[in-house]
């Protein structure tokens, strides 16, 4: 707990946070940075629950651990999909998300 | 009661032959398949034997008269407290005298197709179906509810089809078959409307609750009418539809000289001897229904009968293929049945015309089935039908020849031989009830006897014709059953009918009506005799007769373009002015409807589906807007 | 000087967020995300939560951030520069965002945050280990495992998906 910061600015900026990287999942077309869009999106949301856990329940550690495992999860994310984006830029020599259209009709 | 538990098995071991040969694949020899027929149906025919000497000799008839006895009986399907469908076994002394009707000309078939049937493709399934069709007669006969009896009437129907249209490779034949099953089809469908409209006012199907003389079930409804005729009048007229459809009476006879495409001796068993006497049987079994509820109906079936015997009898003097002169003539026996029927009172010397019905339905399987295999056996030897080929056989075929001439005795009437009893039995009561009746009989009697020997002389006598090859007498496992049955036409004559098969069970004493007796006799020479005349040797007499006759005779020979009226009223007026209609409504409006709602989903589908652009934008876009939308609304709109 | 800190840690946080996914260079991209990642971490120092701070410098700043760029270099040139983004993607983005994030913050300052009153637990390492392996009611032995399962099946799966195959040498 930061002695006169109220827990409101956290949520500030992780909502800011979370939104930019929706804006970001929505606007580019390059597979690696859409995940790296994601990737704003997880922590924002393990910025909250960390400042939960502090501010509300600081006699608990559920969001610390929370946050841990979206931490474990987001590593595992992040290598199976750079994996498929390796598989994606064999076949298509690119990883612009236009040019990778097969999910079509 | 228990003592008849055994009859059960008279039904069921033809359906376990059906069963047997239709599924065994082994590649055995031929007649190894109508041996194991043959034995099944005789051990049929024995146990039908017991039971029918046990029934009306040993046991005997009780204080009133002959007990219907329900052998075995199990409730099928229950359909509500009253109406319940039973399976099971009833003797009295019609189905009794009809089980060793059955079973004796069904045995003679058997062992006579083995030779008939030589070397024919399917003689494995031609007694599978034989044997399907005694099972279904057997039922039928045995039924102890009206609703049995339809279940196996459509079975013996669905077998005639089968053997009917035995030669399927032969359009005519498949044809013929198609025709029988859907004219008596047609006719069962009254049968069935029948049954539901009887079983909707009595609350049973039991033919013990129907028939029993004195039952109240009928009082309830009496009264009930519709377009002025009582129900049970309308109900047993349906009925009677049925039984005119599988009995070929007119109008619904058009099948029957077609089913002819079928072997010979299917023909025997079924078109002649046993399925289209199912109707007779069936007026009879309802016979006291019809007597007393509807004696309206029984009118029809007195005026039907007797019509459609000189009817039947006028055609067949025309015929010139063997086995539609025979198929005319039992047209026109099988009408004397139903007129005797009709004509017939309730109870002792008032039954007579019930008796003499009984009678000559016996007398009738027999003879019909011998004249039917011996035709059979003539066709045999000389590969035609028709009588135009033939001549002069007697010398050729002896065996044939000598049951032959029995037969013809028998269906003509002349004593001692047993069409002489029971055709005799039905001119009385005939007599009895009307004049004009009496006459038509009377009429027909002579010509019967007229076509038979026409038959005869040109067949036996008359010239020879030039043949493929010499004919033979055919081989002894078919003149057996020929021998057989002559004997039967000869002595069945004696039993003592009146005493054992009556309308209310209780026998009694007939005697010869001499002055009855004697014109039909005289009638019957008297056919005889211009038939020698005109075709003992071949003349050109007979020619210049039906030359004279003109339009007569071509509307005779053209079985009075019947058949065509049927064509024109179906294909012309229904199929044109119904059916095509229907028809072209089906496929524009409700085809078209059901393709234009295909149609509709195909092409919004089409335009549609260019919002799957495959970019992975618009679907984040979309997954995210939306899911913006339901926390919104959740959060906002819902509370 | 907390406070300064946190305004300032905030101030790098959101602006590298925004430049991260609006620069038109994707390298940078990435280091201005990991620029985002250590500041989050600094967060999470100043909330004094030490070891998920360190797990987050260590597993996101040095893992992850580290794999992107690998992924950048293997599949990119370095100068590559992005095409702008469709303009319907955009502005759709941006709208989608923006009401987002005022439906978000409404609800947020619309809500009392009750705090509760129990003594602030200490988080020292024996805590922490002793409640992730616990088998308790705080324990979390059994997500830990499922982790675990899960890192491993990630692992295999990664090998096979970017492995190259005999029928992807055919295309």
């Amino acid at each position: 707990m930061i002695e006169g910061i109220p827990i409101y600015h956290f949520l500030i900026v992780s909502t800011i946070m979370f939104f930019v990287g929706v804006c970001g999942f929505i606007i580019r077309r390059n597979l690696i940075t859409m995940l790296m869009a994601v990737e704003l999106i997880l922590n924002s949301v393990n910025i909250n629950f960390v400042v939960f856990n502090r501010y509300l329940y600081p006699d608990q550690l559920q969001g610390h651990f929370f946050t841990l495992f979206i931490v474990g999860v987001a590593a595992t994310e992040a290598a199976v999909a750079i994996a498929l984006i390796i598989n994606i830029y064999r076949r298509f020599k690119s990883i612009e998300v236009q040019n990778v259209s097969e999910m079509k009709f | 009661m228990t003592g008849y538990a055994y009859t059960v098995l008279i039904p069921l071991i033809p359906l376990c032959m059906f069963l047997v040969l239709g599924l065994l694949t082994v590649k055995w020899k031929p007649i190894v398949f109508g041996i194991m027929g043959t034995v099944g149906m005789g051990t049929s025919f024995v146990l039908s034997l017991i039971t029918a000497i046990n029934y009306f000799f040993v046991v005997g008839p009780g204080p009133n008269g002959f007990e219907p006895i329900i052998a075995t009986k199990v409730t099928w399907l229950r359909l509500t407290e009253f109406l319940h469908i039973d399976l099971g076994v009833m003797l009295d002394p019609i189905s009794v005298m009809m089980l060793v009707v059955i079973t004796t000309v069904s045995l003679m078939v058997h062992l006579y197709s083995m030779g008939y049937m030589k070397g024919e493709v399917g003689f494995q399934r031609f007694y599978a179906f034989l044997s399907l069709f005694s099972f279904s007669m057997l039922g039928l006969v045995l039924a102890t509810n009206i609703f049995q009896m339809y279940i196996f009437w459509e079975l013996v129907g669905v077998s005639s089809f089968l053997l009917i249209g035995y030669y399927y490779e032969k359009p005519s034949a498949v044809a013929a078959s198609k025709k029988a099953f859907i004219v008596t089809r047609f006719a069962d469908l009254g049968f069935l409307i029948g049954i539901l409209v009887l079983s909707f006012y009595t609350k049973t199907f039991d033919f013990a609750d129907l028939t029993a003389p004195n039952t109240t079930i009928f009082a309830e409804s009496a009264s009930v009418s519709f377009i002025g005729v009582s129900v049970f009048t309308w109900a047993m007229l349906l009925i009677f539809m049925g039984g005119a459809g599988k009995s070929a009476m007119f109008p619904l006879h058009i099948w029957l000289p077609d089913a002819m495409e079928g072997p010979t001796p299917v023909s025997a068993l079924i078109h002649a001897a046993t399925m289209v006497v199912a109707g007779v049987y069936l007026v009879a079994r309802m016979f006291p229904v019809f007597h007393f509820q509807a004696p309206g109906a029984l009118e029809v079936v007195a005026w039907v009968g007797g019509f459609t015997s000189l009817f039947a009898a006028v055609i067949a003097m025309t015929q010139f293929d063997i086995k539609r002169v025979l198929a005319f003539s039992t047209l026109s026996q099988i009408g004397y049945m139903m007129l005797a029927l009709g004509v017939s009172g309730y109870g002792g010397e008032e039954g007579l015309g019930y008796m003499a019905s009984m009678f000559h339905l016996f007398t009738h399987a027999m003879f019909k089935a011998l004249l039917f295999l011996g035709a059979g056996s003539i066709i045999h030897a000389v590969h035609s039908n028709d009588m135009n080929d033939m001549g002069g056989l007697r010398k050729y075929m002896p065996i044939t020849h000598i049951t032959f001439l029995i037969a013809c005795l028998t269906i003509s009437g002349i004593p001692p031989f047993s069409g002489f009893f029971s055709k005799d039995e039905i001119l009385v009561a005939a007599h009895n009830y009307s004049n004009t009746l009496f006459s038509i009989e009377y009429i027909t009697a002579g010509l019967t006897a007229f076509y038979m020997f026409r038959l005869y002389f040109r067949v036996f006598w008359g010239n020879e014709r030039h043949y493929h090859h010499t004919p033979h007498e055919s081989p002894l496992v078919m003149t057996i059953p020929l021998m057989v049955l002559a004997f039967a036409s000869i002595f069945s004559g004696f039993l003592p009918f009146s005493e054992l098969v009556t309308s209310d069970k209780i026998g009694f004493e007939t005697e010869t009506h001499l002055m009855v007796a004697l014109p039909s006799v005289l009638i019957g020479v008297l056919g005889i005799v211009v038939a020698w005349i005109l075709y003992k040797k071949e003349s050109l007499v007979p020619k210049s007769i039906t030359e004279k006759l003109g339009i007569v005779y071509t509307a005779t020979f053209n079985k009075f373009y019947i058949d065509e009226v049927y064509l024109f009223v179906t294909k012309r007026v229904i199929f044109n002015y119904i059916s095509r209609p229907v028809a072209w409504f089906d496929r524009q409006i409700i085809d078209g409807f059901m393709v234009g709602i295909g149609k509709v989903t195909e092409k919004t589908s089409y335009e549609i589906k260019e919002m799957q652009s495959g970019q992975l934008q618009h679907y984040a876009f979309a997954f995210v807007a939306g899911t913006l939308i339901l926390v919104l609304s959740l959060l906002y709109c819902l509370v | 000087m907390n406070v300064a800190m946190f305004y300032l840690l905030s101030a790098i946080i959101l602006i590298f967020s925004v430049l991260s996914v609006t620069t038109r260079k994707i390298l940078r991209a990435a280091v201005y995300l990991l620029f985002v990642l250590i500041g989050t971490s600094g967060i999470y120092f100043q909330l004094n939560y030490e070891f998920l701070a360190a797990v987050q410098l260590t597993l996101y700043a040095g893992g992850i951030v580290v794999l992107i760029i690998f992924s950048i270099l293997l599949t990119h040139h370095i100068s590559h520069k992005f095409e702008r983004p469709a303009l319907f993607n955009l502005l759709g983005g941006i709208a989608v965002a923006a009401i987002g994030a005022g439906a978000v913050l409404y609800t947020v300052f619309d809500h009392q945050f009750v705090a509760s009153t129990a003594p602030a637990l200490d988080v020292n390492m024996t805590a922490i280990g002793e409640q992730l392996l616990g088998m308790d009611k705080n324990g979390y032995v059994l997500p830990f495992e499922l982790i675990s399962i899960l890192l491993l099946a990630a692992l295999i799966s990664a090998v096979v998906v970017a492995k190259k195959g005999k029928e992807t040498e055919e295309l």
